[in-house]
């Protein structure tokens, strides 16, 4: 107790710790408005910021909760984990890297991905978890995307990928550089038989993320405002020495320069993509079921 | 401190420099000076054995970058017999920083299509320091798809920092040229010989760097960022770019080990620009006798091989 709180009449003391009323996290503010909303509001808003718009980054089993049918839904390759082949030491050693991020986001690596119904019709869809050391793209996520890709084949569905990632995954050196030539060569494959492949590209899609599996859609669909790039930002401005242009590597910014097909806002993904799909591979426009609403599908 | 001395070749560079000051003294006088001059040599020459024998990753990286370095275009004037250069993607531009044509090798045709740097600083910049832009891999593409159309096999040299991290490569789509080189030529229905001559710089490496066969001469690299790169992010300094370049196994030797390689080319002592002759006859060796035994193999096996290898790519573990 300092002196100050010391002289003050004990009528008019109060603690701290019983003032504070409201609950952890009941509240929560846009990043991009600032506007103070209510978190439960927010959620039922898929995380998009209800004032402004603003898309917020969401894990990867959310955004399959969000787009994926309730029922029948299976992951895939969900046993494998990560090794450090190299091991890897910088500042901190990958082993710890990897378990430090396992714990945070109760993932073994940066990907999931699942077979499931997209309103009836049989899809695998794969996203990515940017908390998992930036989404960055190793061993484990390009298995698990090749499994994914795999799964399709075996069963003539489509497949959507929701990327999130810095590209890349340092720390396995060459194995990451070469799960860029290991995805696309397995979407080939996806092309070959004709199965459509629907690419997301979400808040950030970068570096050999995007330089492979992100950008070889037969449709490639982004999120509003989303960093979408193959060098990042920084390392252009240091390398050109000037200013980048307002809105760079933004979906707006790909979609004016033939980059990517469109923009979806997360609300409406589900229902525009499952028609997409619908009429890529010719069945009849899907309806049913409604909309999984968020967390309770989960349950 | 000459030029062509790496600085942890400074004690190699001062023998030559003694080496040479003789030479200039010699001719006056006394005859033991060429004895003297002959012992010298030899410690040179030892001294050269015993320092390039434990070289550390990051020297490595410093001889794959070496400004005396042989680039995709003395090979071809070593190695090849013909080489007609085909120039640009259709669309945009003609990228400089990538090579590319028709040549003839020990009596067969093939498409070679390589990165290129720039020796002064002029050529540098036309080069654009062997970083491409969209075009130039799509110049790529369009080569690798005209050696289909022809059944000729396609060699490629890979000497890059990267990918050229621009706005206009932005704009025009970097990422997506990218990507689409490596699902082509995943596929492409032609043998596809790659090697590393020097600098295996990340995505814009392998954009040309998907094949059937995969060799580094013995003092490229081959990282999936640049040691530097590494270091200012994982480190928060480019200063620590040795450590980088060590824990990122991006030698010949190491990725031959780890299965990322097949074959390594060996460089004649003290690195390939010390003997380019020699390099040039080795590296056309290993081009000969890999693409004798890639055509022997049917074209359906070739292609399943070429995927099952790219699907082999990693290490993981499985519960």
């Amino acid at each position: 107790m300092s002196w100050f709180e010391k002289l003050m009449p004990s009528r008019i003391r109060t603690d701290g710790a019983v003032k504070k009323g409201v609950p952890e996290g009941l509240w929560t503010k846009c990043p991009k408005c600032e506007a103070i909303l209510y978190r439960a509001e927010m959620e039922r808003n898929q995380d998009v910021c209800p004032k402004c718009g603003h898309h917020n980054r969401i894990g990867a089993r959310r955004r399959l909760d969000l787009f994926l049918d309730a029922d029948s839904r299976v992951e895939i390759g969900s046993g494998l984990e990560p090794a450090d082949p190299l091991k890897f030491r910088d500042s901190q050693k990958y082993r710890d890297r990897i378990t430090q991020a396992q714990r945070a986001t109760n993932e073994k690596d940066a990907m999931v991905v699942m077979a499931g119904k997209l309103k009836g019709l049989p899809t695998v869809v794969a996203a990515f978890e940017f908390s998992f050391m930036g989404g960055s793209m190793g061993s484990v996520v390009g298995e698990r995307f090749v499994r994914g890709v795999n799964h399709a084949l075996e069963n003539n569905t489509p497949l959507v990928c929701f990327s999130a990632s810095g590209g890349a995954r340092m720390q396995e050196s060459l194995f990451s550089l070469m799960q860029m030539a290991k995805t696309s060569a397995a979407l080939g494959r996806m092309r070959q038989r004709g199965l459509p492949f629907i690419s997301v590209m979400t808040d950030p899609t970068m570096g050999g993320v995007s330089a492979s599996l992100a950008m070889l859609g037969d449709v490639n669909v982004a999120e509003p405002d989303a960093l979408i790039g193959f060098a990042g930002p920084r390392v252009i401005e240091q390398t050109v020495r000037e200013k980048l242009p307002e809105g760079f590597q933004r979906s707006e910014f790909l979609l004016d320069h033939g980059a990517i097909d469109m923009i979806i806002d997360r609300r409406q993904m589900r229902d525009r993509l499952s028609n997409l799909l619908a009429m890529m591979t010719q069945v009849a426009p899907p309806t049913a079921p409604e909309h999984p609403r968020s967390s309770q599908a989960r349950s | 401190m000459d030029m062509n001395f790496l600085e942890f070749e400074q004690p190699i560079a001062e023998l030559e420099a003694k080496i040479e000051e003789l030479r200039m003294v010699g001719n006056d006088n006394e005859i033991n000076i060429l004895d003297e001059i002959e012992r010298l040599q030899k410690k040179s020459k030892s001294l050269t054995e015993s320092i390039f024998a434990s070289l550390t990753p990051w020297q490595v990286s410093q001889l794959s970058r070496h400004p005396q370095r042989p680039y995709t275009l003395d090979y071809i004037a070593r190695i090849f017999d013909d080489f007609e250069e085909l120039h640009g993607d259709r669309a945009f531009a003609d990228d400089h920083a990538i090579v590319g044509g028709i040549a003839r090798i020990g009596g067969r045709t093939v498409v070679l299509i390589g990165h290129q740097k720039g020796r002064d600083t002029k050529e540098k910049i036309y080069r654009n320091f062997g970083m491409p832009r969209p075009e130039g891999y799509r110049k790529a593409l369009r080569l690798m798809e005209l050696a289909e159309r022809f059944s000729l096999p396609v060699v490629t040299l890979i000497d890059t920092p990267g990918a050229y991290p621009g706005v206009g490569a932005e704009e025009r789509g970097q990422s997506e040229a990218i990507a689409k080189n490596l699902q082509v030529m995943a596929g492409l229905k032609t043998p596809i010989l790659c090697t590393v001559i020097g600098e295996g710089g990340s995505g814009g490496a392998l954009a040309i760097g998907v094949g059937d066969r995969v060799m580094m001469l013995q003092y490229g690299t081959y990282s999936v960022i640049s040691p530097e790169g590494c270091a200012s992010i994982l480190w928060k300094s480019a200063d620590k770019a040795p450590l980088a370049a060590e824990a990122m196994a991006i030698t010949s030797e190491r990725l031959r080990e780890l299965g990322l390689v097949d074959a390594i080319v060996p460089e004649p002592l003290g690195g390939a620009h010390r003997n380019p002759a020699v390099i040039a006859a080795n590296l056309k060796k290993a081009l000969l006798e890999n693409l004798a035994s890639l055509e022997k193999v049917p074209l359906d096996k070739l292609l399943e091989e070429r995927y099952q290898r790219l699907m082999k790519y990693g290490r993981y573990l499985q519960s």
